[in-house]
């Protein structure tokens, strides 16, 4: 393997040129990127996709608009393991966050969120005190709910063949609905699907998981599937996978499915039987440097305006009595937001409202129950 | 193909045989490769050949993904960060491991098998005890989520390879010819920058760049110590594969083979140089 | 174990222990130049791996936050219910607790200990508030039905040792039982053994596949001519240079239930479209994907050491007699067992410990152990069982390395 390398004395010292060069350009393109970004930046960490989209159309351009703040958009799939580990380590550089319910009373409990005084909230619509606009389960400690939003089962209208899946059940049901089933990839939603589809009914699901009996039983009619899903994590695979023919079914978050409806024509059906109902909000990260611009930021995206804003984007319900009645039409195509809302008294009827108490006491037993059925 | 003299007929067929099983094995490494390189052109959002792109339509061809990683802007500060981190963990393993290799090549040297081995060390340990650890040990210094965490990070896990390739080039140099420039006068200095760098040049180039291969493709690391602010290539392509698969990752990904073959022609060439 | 890690990085400056004889320059001054990188090995590298290794041993976080509880538990015999006293400390302490906002974290690593107990604390730490005064005890079981149970407060004494072999335990699907020997856990929440199991046979199955494919290719590129040797080498180089993360997005590529193989597939009529064939995210994924990476590692090795046993030998051996097969296996194969010893030792070290091509393509039956450290690490945060998992893999792969050491030598591993 010796052939000639005459040039050497020549390029080696080239080599080494090259370190400082390279080292000269990392630092240059460092500081364009920091001179670009000297002007008060606040970081909001949401749900990405079609629903981050809604939010910066909805409220978060008019926001930086109005203060001269500007928001930076990050992506996580929810959980608190991210927020425990900027507050343990003392780096916080995330500063609010866009959260489910039970992680807000979680996180609230553990520490790791600012708590937020609701007489610091905007008024209602019509003036009633925020205590009286927002429903009482949606007012933690540490922040108001924003807004609802439900997981639901949804087929390829395309696809699915002649007949058509209408319950939950039928989501487990192999033999008449054979293919994949897309499922998110934590225990949250999908205990409470797994016991309705083998027969509890809506009202009963929670005393049910309670039992060690109806978590074994929620998990063995799992297991029934298990082999034929799809996990996903972010809410804006679903939709992805049912357009791809990658899988027969799935659970997705119903505002990306109303999204690659209305948007890109998707013949995606919403089967609301069984529907999850959740409730979201805006919290804020204990020891963000940014403090008093995340407090306006969160007091502004919880204002009745800004609610029904998001909701002509995206459909997701405001969790403001008050702004109930602002829902109005789609912005883009001028669709009537009203039935497509999960909370429409059509879709609602049978729903089952997620036990934010049940989930901030169990989630982490149940999150690491789940990884050990999963790797099973 | 030369190969051992006798040729019956059996053994004809088992050499036509075992040719081409090494052929599927060689495909097998380079063929994955390879194939990202044509898809990284097509004009759809797919990860497969679509029909106008086995017809050679030249629609179906196009730069859409090239141009998209050029003009987002993380993708340019993941680049810059690699860079920033890479060559500062280069510079500092180099130095150390060059250094070390001189002492571990000396003859003298005591419990030299010893000191080997816990040099050699992080290259082995799997990656996900030595992120867990220091995610620990940084954080508890204050060091997580800084560039500086980072480069002293990577700087420890390159620098097996400079010790690793410094050696190898010193285990043919004579310490006769130490001591002779020694004996007319030469202080250690001049002994290391006259004599013994230009025989190991080589060797430590071929080090740095193993060292620096190896922070650029780390991702294990960053994903557990590093924040938003030192997100690096192989951290974005990271998320670009676990949650939105765009080909605009299999841009980048051309973009690496290009550089990793740069790397391999040059450390080749450089191990042929020291060979002579 | 010649590497204890926390030994050197106590005190990373001690440098090595002085031989038989005195210091004499030239020792001193191979050992100075050894020195400075030993330091920063043993403070970024050694040290965070000793700190990981106490994490999973020690955790004070239970034992700081209710002094007062464990200290007049002790006075419990560990039968029926604790005395008023020890309820009236908890009741203060947990109410303390939650003021200063360190209650989550407590009920957490409680909760470990015995599932169900951090629902106890945080709810009795919500309504005690309205509680003025004792007895607490009824109090306290009127709230939660937990503080009645015996266990309970077992559990609670155990969570507040500040030392601890229950992360080990743990992480070999044991525990302790009420009456205090190791049981295994119960049935479904067993899952450690089984990924140290299946980790096991993967590395084995990986590695053996590597030989298998491996030996030929490395055997050809040897006894070719310097030209072509060279421009195959070049083929096993570069993957070994090609970026992880970019061959895993190759695989996905290739493999996925769109991709380029299955079209073909489809193409060419060998399945229909409805038959996609699943290989990727799951065990086949992580196995074809590893098997990839890894091939390198065991051909390179072999490689150099085939390339030093000159072709002669088995022509000799041949023109003496000798069937192919016999020259082969008497005279080719031994000499080339060193270079089987390295690339399947390198390669079942670097296998046992691998994360990112199964995290990435392993889907949920791909999975290996270190799959479940970054588990425990990012999601669960439960880091002392993270910690001890480490620890235990850390043994195994010290173990190998020391083999390799002695069967090898450290010195002689070469890059490339």
């Amino acid at each position: 393997m010796n052939r000639k390398g005459g040039m050497g004395s020549i390029l080696l010292p080239g080599l080494a040129a090259l370190v400082p060069v390279l080292a000269a350009a990392a630092l240059v393109l460092l500081f364009c990127g920091r001179a670009a970004a000297q002007e008060q930046t606040l970081t909001l960490v949401s749900w990405g996709g079609a629903y981050a989209r809604a939010c910066e159309k909805g409220y978060i351009e008019r926001f930086e608009r109005e203060t001269g703040i500007d928001v930076r958009i990050e992506d996580y799939n929810g959980g608190l393991a991210q927020i425990r580990a900027q507050v343990d380590v003392g780096n916080v550089y995330w500063d609010v966050v866009d959260m489910e319910l039970p992680d807000m009373v979680r996180g609230c409990d553990e520490g790791l969120l600012v708590p937020i005084d609701p007489g610091e909230l905007a008024p209602g619509a019509d003036g009633t005190p925020a205590a009286d606009d927002i429903p009482e389960d949606g007012l933690t400690e540490c922040g108001p709910t924003n807004l609802y939003y439900s997981t639901v089962v949804v087929y390829n209208d395309a696809r699915i063949g002649a007949s058509k899946p209408s319950t939950i059940a039928d989501f487990f049901d192999l033999e008449k609905f054979p293919g994949r089933r897309g499922m998110r990839r934590s225990p949250l939603v999908n205990l409470e699907f797994a016991l309705m589809a083998d027969g509890i009914p809506p009202d009963e699901v929670y005393a049910t998981l309670d039992t060690e009996a109806g978590v074994r039983r929620a998990f063995r009619k799992l297991d029934s599937i298990k082999d034929r899903i799809v996990w996903w994590e972010a809410g804006a695979q679903p939709p992805q996978m049912l357009a791809d023919g990658e899988v027969a079914m799935t659970t997705a978050y119903n505002g990306r499915i109303f999204n690659a409806q209305v948007l890109e024509g998707q013949p995606f059906v919403i089967v609301w039987d069984g529907q999850l109902l959740d409730t979201g909000g805006l919290v804020i990260v204990e020891g963000t440097r940014n403090l008093e611009a995340a407090k306006e930021f969160v007091r502004f995206a919880n204002t009745a305006r800004a609610m029904a804003d998001v909701s002509r984007y995206i459909s997701y319900s405001p969790s403001r009595r008050s702004a109930l009645d602002l829902i109005s039409t789609h912005a883009e195509t001028g669709i009537d937001m009203k039935p497509h809302m999960p909370t429409s008294p059509e879709n609602v009827s049978r729903a089952l409202h997620n036990d934010w108490e049940w989930w901030s006491d169990n989630g982490e037993e149940m999150n690491e129950r789940f990884s050990t059925w999963l790797a099973r | 193909m030369t190969t051992i003299t006798t040729t019956t007929a059996g053994h004809g067929f088992w050499h036509i045989a075992y040719l081409g099983f090494c052929a599927l094995v060689f495909a097998f490494l380079i063929a994955p490769i390879l194939v990202i390189v044509p898809l990284s052109f097509n004009a759809e959002p797919y990860f497969t050949f679509t029909e106008g792109m086995l017809r050679l339509d030249a629609d179906a061809w196009s730069l859409r993904w090239y141009r998209q990683i050029v003009e987002d802007e993380e993708w340019s500060r993941a680049l810059a960060n690699s860079l920033f981190i890479g060559v500062s963990a280069t510079v500092l393993a180099t130095a150390l491991g060059t250094l070390a290799a001189l002492g571990l090549s000396n003859p003298a040297m005591p419990a030299r098998r010893f000191a080997t081995g816990l040099l050699i060390s992080p290259m082995v340990t799997p990656v996900i005890i030595s992120a867990a650890g220091m995610f620990f040990f940084y954080s508890n210094l204050g060091l997580a989520q800084t560039h500086l965490g980072l480069i002293l990070a990577h700087a420890a896990l390159g620098t097996p390879f400079v010790v690793i390739t410094v050696t190898a080039t010193l285990a043919g140099y004579d310490q006769n010819l130490s001591r002779a420039a020694a004996s007319m006068g030469a202080g250690p200095l001049t002994v290391f920058r006259r004599v013994q760098l230009p025989l190991i040049a080589p060797g430590v180039v071929s080090g740095g760049i193993f060292a620096f291969a190896a922070s650029f493709d780390e991702v294990v690391v960053v994903l557990f110590m590093g924040g938003i602010e030192q997100r690096t290539i192989p951290r974005q392509m990271w998320s670009g594969i676990r949650e939105e698969i765009s080909p605009a990752i299999l841009a980048v990904a051309v973009f690496l083979i290009v550089f990793a073959v740069l790397f391999l022609l040059t450390v080749e060439w450089l191990r042929r140089r020291n060979a002579r | 174990m010649s590497e204890i890690p926390e030994k050197e990085a106590g005190r990373p400056g001690s440098g090595p222990r002085p031989g038989p004889r005195p210091w004499s320059g030239p020792r001193l001054r191979a050992a100075l130049l050894v020195l400075p990188l030993l330091a920063f090995v043993g403070v970024t590298f050694l040290a965070p791996l000793a700190n990981m290794l106490v994490r999973s041993v020690y955790d004070p976080v239970v034992a700081d936050a209710l002094p007062e509880t464990l200290e007049r538990l002790r006075a419990w015999d560990g039968q029926g219910l604790p005395d008023e006293a020890v309820y009236e400390a908890l009741a203060g302490e947990v109410l303390a607790a939650r003021e200063d906002r360190t209650l989550g974290q407590v009920a957490t690593r409680v909760n470990r200990v015995q599932s169900g107990l951090r629902s106890a604390l945080t709810r009795t730490a919500r309504r005690l508030r309205n509680v003025d005064e004792g007895p607490w005890s009824d109090a306290m079981i009127g709230i939660h039905a937990a503080w009645g149970e015996t266990g309970t407060w077992r559990a609670l004494r155990e969570a507040g040792d500040r030392y601890t072999a229950r992360h080990y335990l743990n992480a070999l699907d044991l525990q302790r039982d009420p009456e205090g020997s190791i049981a295994f856990q119960p049935e479904d929440r067993q899952i450690y053994l089984f990924l140290l199991w299946r980790t096991l046979l993967v590395s084995l199955g990986v590695t053996t596949l590597c030989l298998l494919i491996g030996y030929p290719v490395a055997r050809l590129i040897a006894h070719a001519p310097p030209r072509r040797a060279n421009l195959l080498l070049i083929l096993v180089l570069v993957p070994f240079w090609t970026s992880l993360l970019v061959r895993t997005t190759s695989w996905i590529v290739l493999l996925q239930n769109q991709g380029v193989l299955n079209d073909m597939l489809v193409y060419l009529g060998v399945i229909g479209d409805d038959g996609r064939l699943a290989m990727i995210y799951n065990m086949t994924g992580t196995f074809v994907a590893m098997t990839h990476v890894l091939l390198p590692f065991m051909v390179l090795p072999l490689y150099s050491v085939m390339s030093a046993i000159p072709r002669v030998q088995t022509s000799a051996a041949e023109s003496l007699g000798a069937t192919p097969w016999q020259s082969f296996w008497r005279v080719y194969w031994p000499q080339t067992l060193p270079g089987v010893g390295a690339g399947c030792l390198l390669v079942f070290i670097l296998a046992i410990g691998y994360y990112i091509t199964p995290a990435l393509v392993g889907g949920s039956t791909g999975q290996l152990i270190s799959n479940l450290i970054a588990f425990h690490m990012q999601s669960s945060l439960n880091w002392s069982l993270a910690a001890a998992l480490g620890g235990i893999l850390l043994v195994c792969v010290a173990g190998l390395y020391l083999l390799y050491d002695r069967l090898v030598g450290i010195e002689r591993m070469r890059l490339g």
